[in-house]
């Protein structure tokens, strides 16, 4: 074996190793890496009432309620369940029905979610307002996607 | 094919072929960034969600791209500099360090400045904020390393170890908004859907397509400068290099001319 065929294998074997190393460490810690619960992960009770965490979902069309000041109540869902959500503060300026929210707060006793602070999730998509107008009568395009909303507890 | 590959690789060669290529690098790069940004700014119409915010991306985008490109091509050039000990290549590495950190700085003051208005937070601890700030740490690591050693050649090879360790990261930041929750959304651009139906429309992609593509020879033409400078530098008792001076200031060089020679 040549000095250079060496120096082949140990840069080899550093790149597959280093990359075997984090496939398996991210693999073991998945629900480290995720920045929120989703609805789903909520309603199966793999969290505990009280500690504070990020639930992330969609604000379910029709589900938003005012109340007086800036108290505010409504759903967020992903894929397949919803969750309530109650709120009074300053909103982002994306927010409204259909789109994508992270809420940092707890789940209360009444299974309620009290969210402390509400950051608008936007999705991948740009186009102007024209095409957004356009795609309106047409139920399944230019509606936010639920994929983006993935279960902790899935693997 | 490969003679030509050799020969390129022989620093007065390099450096002459240099030369003539960033030029024209750096011309076509200034008028691509030029018509890209007047055309996302000006012409291009506003987001049906985010307003004018969203134009942003112009900038954003390329600054990303080119951060995860930058440390690629760092790691490339340090397996060449470390598998066949080709002087160059070690070259190549340091010069780029620099450059991508800087794209990396860019990419993630811009992805705040988005966020405020958009998400309503500067920032998240989310999976592809905390892996591209991670990557802008690797990039200052390459560069401490290389000021840690008086001997460049060991600097550049302890560095090219360090972006073969760190290029680990670069699809962990590409594919953390796929693998794992998070705040940022996923690619509009490089996903399997996102190429067969894009997610931009036309007349913003155009533009944010030569920004990018503008951004790429820019940083083509810095590094070729970069590694110019790290040649002289590393060459600098070489008659070639005496003689590039010569051509340069003749008239500086009577004044210098003597000190040279008498400094060994």
């Amino acid at each position: 074996m040549t000095k250079r065929r060496q120096r082949l294998l140990a840069v080899a074997a550093l790149v597959v190793g280093v990359g075997v190393a984090a496939a398996l460490g991210f693999t073991a810690f998945r629900k480290n890496m995720m920045y929120f619960y989703t609805p789903s992960d909520l309603v199966a009770g793999g969290v505990p009432e009280g500690a504070s965490l990020q639930l992330g979902g969609l604000v379910v069309q029709g589900s938003l309620v005012r109340a007086e000041g800036l108290k505010i109540e409504f759903k967020v869902a992903d894929c397949e369940k919803n969750v309530p959500v109650r709120y009074e503060g300053v909103l982002p300026d994306l927010f409204r029905e259909g789109q994508g929210v992270v809420a940092d707060g707890h789940l209360g006793p009444d299974k309620v979610f009290v969210a402390t602070r509400i950051l608008a999730k936007h999705d991948e998509n740009y186009m102007p307002p024209q095409v957004a107008e356009s795609l309106k009568g047409n139920p399944e395009s230019g509606k936010h996607s639920c994929m983006p909303f993935k279960a902790v507890a899935a693997s | 094919m490969w003679t030509w590959f050799h020969r390129l690789a022989s620093p007065p060669t390099f450096y002459r072929f240099a030369e003539r290529l960033a030029p024209w690098l750096l011309a076509i790069a200034v008028v691509l960034i030029g018509i890209g940004v007047w055309r996302g700014l000006f012409v291009a119409p506003t987001d049906y969600q985010q307003g004018d915010s969203f134009r942003i991306i112009y900038v954003h985008v390329p600054a990303a791209a080119l951060s995860l490109s930058i440390y690629t091509a760092m790691a490339v050039a340090g397996a060449i500099a470390l598998i066949w000990r080709m002087k160059l290549a070690e070259v190549a590495v340091v010069s780029a360090a620099p450059i991508g950190a800087t794209f990396t700085a860019l990419a993630l003051v811009t992805g705040m400045l988005w966020g405020k208005p958009t998400w309503g937070a500067y920032w998240v601890w989310d999976a592809r904020l905390t892996s591209e700030l991670v990557l802008l740490f690797l990039y200052l690591g390459v560069i401490g390393l290389q000021q840690a050693y008086s001997d460049p050649r060991t600097a550049a090879r302890a560095c090219a170890w360090l972006a073969l360790v760190g290029v680990v990261n670069v699809p962990i930041v590409h594919y953390s908004v796929t693998w794992w929750n998070s705040l940022h959304q996923g690619s509009t651009i490089l996903s399997a859907e996102g190429i067969a139906k894009p997610k931009i429309a036309g007349e913003m992609l155009g533009p944010l397509l030569m920004t990018l593509f503008g951004s790429y020879l820019f940083f083509g033409a810095i590094w070729l400068r970069r590694m110019q400078n790290e040649v002289l530098v590393r060459e600098k008792r070489a008659k070639w290099v005496r003689q590039i001076a010569l051509q340069a200031s003749p008239a500086d060089l009577l004044d210098v001319a003597p000190r040279a020679g008498s400094n060994p």
